[in-house]
């Protein structure tokens, strides 16, 4: 089959089983929309902004475990996917993005539209590549998703010049269904000594902690999680990006840990003897300071990337090894063995109930007002917890992850480590465009909506009917949220004047929009909102300006020295009173 | 503490960017860095001499495996090797005097004259860093007229050796 370079790009997806190509044209990729256009396998979607595309890929890639495709033009196309690029490096997604690029001969002589787009997006790629020579192209892309998929999963981008794309220069191709890469052989298999020593340590411990990361998901690992979990009969806790892996309605599973974690998890990370770290990396979020970090606990890492691995916590057990390999191993060593001790499990329980009694998630209902958290309480009753959940950042990411247990793994897509005001709706598009029959609502807030907006119309255009929940509280509320803790309430620009009317704006979009400001009227709206299955709906909710979110653990502090809200601060005093210590 | 890291990495464009990127965004040290292709054309070799705690010097061990360029890497440090620096020093040689005394001086060294006109001497010298300090040191810095070292470049003693 003699095919040009554009030819070759669409042909290629083809084979490589690309369902959808989010991007954005322009001159450099003039020919490789040329050849798309005579095709009807690969579909594209043609976003609003190419962030917009990276996040959707992105929103695609974490919904279904497939890499996320995007395809974007030279210069300004290339530097608007980095934001989206970064979010997807930040939290080991897969993405592959084909940037077009000006012709060979005129790289270098500061072209129109030309930027170098290999050296821009180097920080924050797994791997790039610039492609010189058309003979080179199918293989290079074939490297690209080999890299982007394996190992420590991340973005990938494939610059390609013009002329590498020309219509009329044709070569035979082929689809390269393997690669090997002589520098890249990432292990998966973790070492049999260290998995039977670490085995030893976990049934000898006390106050065991089990911590879960996204590297389960990544994994596809939830399975050998959950019979791990289960038959130890030890506490879980998740990180952010892990929620899900292990079900959040399992008594087992005792909460997120972090800066807005729960008491329980946070305590018992604090106290515990034995931690075994699952494809989680230790993030500062998690860790708060590093001096103060379980400190009297030996630590096992299970990490495929080595140098996540003591990086900021030094680990006494490390492994290096995909979680799906490294699980299935243990569970085959620890086989009917049980905890030797379990008479000091069954007391390590009792503490925990007892840090559970103090409710951390408690909040305080004021009249007239919709809490934020309810907003969420009554989205997960009305979805009946079986909904895809997209969120952008700041008080309502935490609000969704405190208050919307995922009971499967993939359902709860967010920018966890880059912190990506804006991701949420794109992403939310990649989600249903993977799974249409399933509801997805992308938790937002009036700040993070407006940063990719626009998307609204690539909505239409596709009908990829979304649900956007806005808690509208007029403030960027987390940055509001600091500032009142420690600026002493100096609140400076984080008030949204001269917001749009959300319900018009919808509306202008071609979408439903329905606004909510009464306590009473949100279960009706909510309802409202999902039973329009084939319209996005924007629902504002007008929510308490000053709600906070709690439990806190500020910087500079342990995980015992949580600030709690004023209403379980007023629990904890009575819980004293009562001579109940927890 | 001072490492010396030898790399094999393949020679392709854009493969000492990604080495001396990784370096500036972690914030890590890189005294010398030395690159040049290898017997097998698609390989460059690269040393590194970088300095830190045995923690960082971890995480840039690791960082720079991660690449997906770097083909095979060795920290030298813990083992047996062989460690040189090339220099080459332009100085003022004026009149009989000076003119002996820098060779005089050069041959000590086991340095050698490589060039010469009727005011300058120019010297190469091959040897540790610090030999290399200590020539232009007994040179007298206000006869040094240029200083052009390649940093430090190394290979392991015996019969060890990083190939692929």
């Amino acid at each position: 089959m003699e095919l040009s370079g554009s030819e070759i790009i669409i042909q290629f997806l083809k084979d490589e089983g690309v369902e959808f190509l989010f991007g954005y044209p322009g001159g450099a990729v003039l020919h490789i929309y040329d050849a798309l256009h005579k095709q009807g396998d690969v579909k594209h979607i043609l976003v609003r902004h190419e962030q917009g595309a990276t996040h959707a890929a992105d929103g695609y890639a974490r919904a279904t475990g497939k890499p996320g495709v995007c395809l974007v033009t030279s210069g300004p196309g290339a530097t608007n996917a980095i934001t989206g690029i970064a979010t997807a490096y930040m939290d080991s997604i897969p993405l592959v993005v084909i940037t077009g690029q000006v012709p060979s001969h005129a790289i270098g002589n500061d072209a129109f539209q030309e930027v170098d787009a290999v050296g821009i997006s180097r920080p924050c790629v797994k791997h790039n590549f610039l492609v010189k020579d058309l003979n080179k192209l199918a293989s290079t892309l074939k490297k690209a998703f080999f890299i982007a998929t394996t190992g420590r999963p991340g973005p990938v981008v494939v610059d390609i010049p013009k002329d590498i794309t020309a219509p009329h220069i044709k070569i035979p191709y082929e689809y390269p269904k393997q690669i090997s890469i002589r520098s890249y052989n990432p292990n998966v298999k973790g070492h049999p000594r260290q998995i039977k020593r670490a085995v030893e340590l976990l049934l000898s411990a006390r106050r065991p902690m089990i911590y879960a990361g996204g590297g389960v998901i990544m994994a596809e690992a939830s399975k050998e999680l959950r019979k791990f979990v289960r038959h130890l009969g030890y506490p879980i806790t998740q990180t952010l990006m892990g929620l899900g892996a292990f079900p959040g309605t399992d008594p087992q599973f005792i909460g997120m840990l972090g800066m807005h974690g729960t008491y329980e998890a946070n305590m018992a990370m604090h106290d515990c003897d034995v931690l075994i770290a699952i494809g989680a990396r230790f993030d500062d979020r998690i860790t708060g300071v590093n001096s103060k970090f379980c400190p009297y606990a030996k630590i096992i890492h299970i990490d495929i990337d080595p140098a996540s691995i003591s990086k900021t916590i030094n680990a006494d057990i490390p492994i290096v090894g995909g979680a799906k390999q490294v699980l299935t191993e243990m569970i085959k060593i620890i086989g009917k063995s049980k905890p030797t001790d379990s008479a000091a499990i069954k007391t390590w329980w009792k503490k925990i109930k007892s840090w559970q009694d103090q409710k951390s998630f408690a909040y305080e209902t004021k009249k007239g007002l919709i809490q934020p958290q309810a907003a969420i309480e009554e989205l997960y009753k009305v979805t009946a917890g079986d909904a895809y959940i997209t969120s952008d950042v700041g008080q309502h990411q935490m609000f969704a992850a405190q208050f919307y247990p995922f009971d499967e793994p993939r359902r709860w897509i967010n920018s966890g480590g880059l912190g990506t005001m804006g991701f949420g709706l794109p992403a939310a598009m990649g989600v249903k465009l993977a799974f249409p029959d399933k509801d997805v609502a992308c938790v937002t807030g009036e700040g993070s909506i407006q940063m990719c907006i626009q998307e609204l119309s690539t909505c239409l255009q596709y009908d990829i009917p979304v649900k956007i929940i806005n808690l509208n509280n007029r403030y960027l509320g987390m940055v509001r949220q600091w500032q009142e803790f420690f600026y002493e309430k100096r609140y400076s620009h984080v008030y949204m004047d001269s917001l749009p009317d959300f319900v018009k704006l919808a509306e202008a979009y071609g979408h439903v929009g329905i606004q909510v400001e009464n306590p009473d009227d949100l279960h009706d709206a909510m309802k409202e909102a999902f039973a329009l299955k084939d319209r996005t709906v924007f629902l504002d909710i007008i929510t308490d300006r000053e709600a906070n979110v709690y439990p806190m653990i500020s910087s500079g502090k342990a995980h015992n020295e949580m600030d709690l809200s004023p209403l379980q601060q007023k629990v904890q005093a009575s819980l004293k009173a009562n001579g109940e210590t927890a | 503490m001072r490492h010396i890291v030898s790399l094999l990495v393949e020679n392709e464009a854009g493969a000492l960017s990604r080495i001396s990127g990784l370096f500036s965004a972690r914030g890590y040290n890189i005294e010398s860095l030395t690159v040049a292709t290898t017997e097998d054309q698609t390989l460059s070799r690269m040393t590194i001499i970088t300095n830190g705690s045995d923690r960082i010097i971890e995480q840039i061990t690791k960082q720079l495996n991660k690449l997906v360029d770097v083909v095979k890497l060795q920290d030298f440090t813990e083992g047996n090797f062989i460690e040189r620096e090339m220099m080459f020093v332009k100085v003022k040689a004026l009149g009989e005097s000076q003119r002996s005394e820098v060779k005089r001086l050069s041959d000590i060294f086991r340095a050698r004259i490589i060039d010469v006109t009727d005011t300058t001497f120019c010297i190469e010298l091959t040897g540790s860093g610090n030999k290399l300090d200590a020539y232009i040191k007994a040179m007298h810095e206000s006869n040094v007229i240029e200083v052009v070292r390649s940093g430090a470049m190394g290979i392991l003693r015996g019969d060890k050796a990083l190939t692929i």
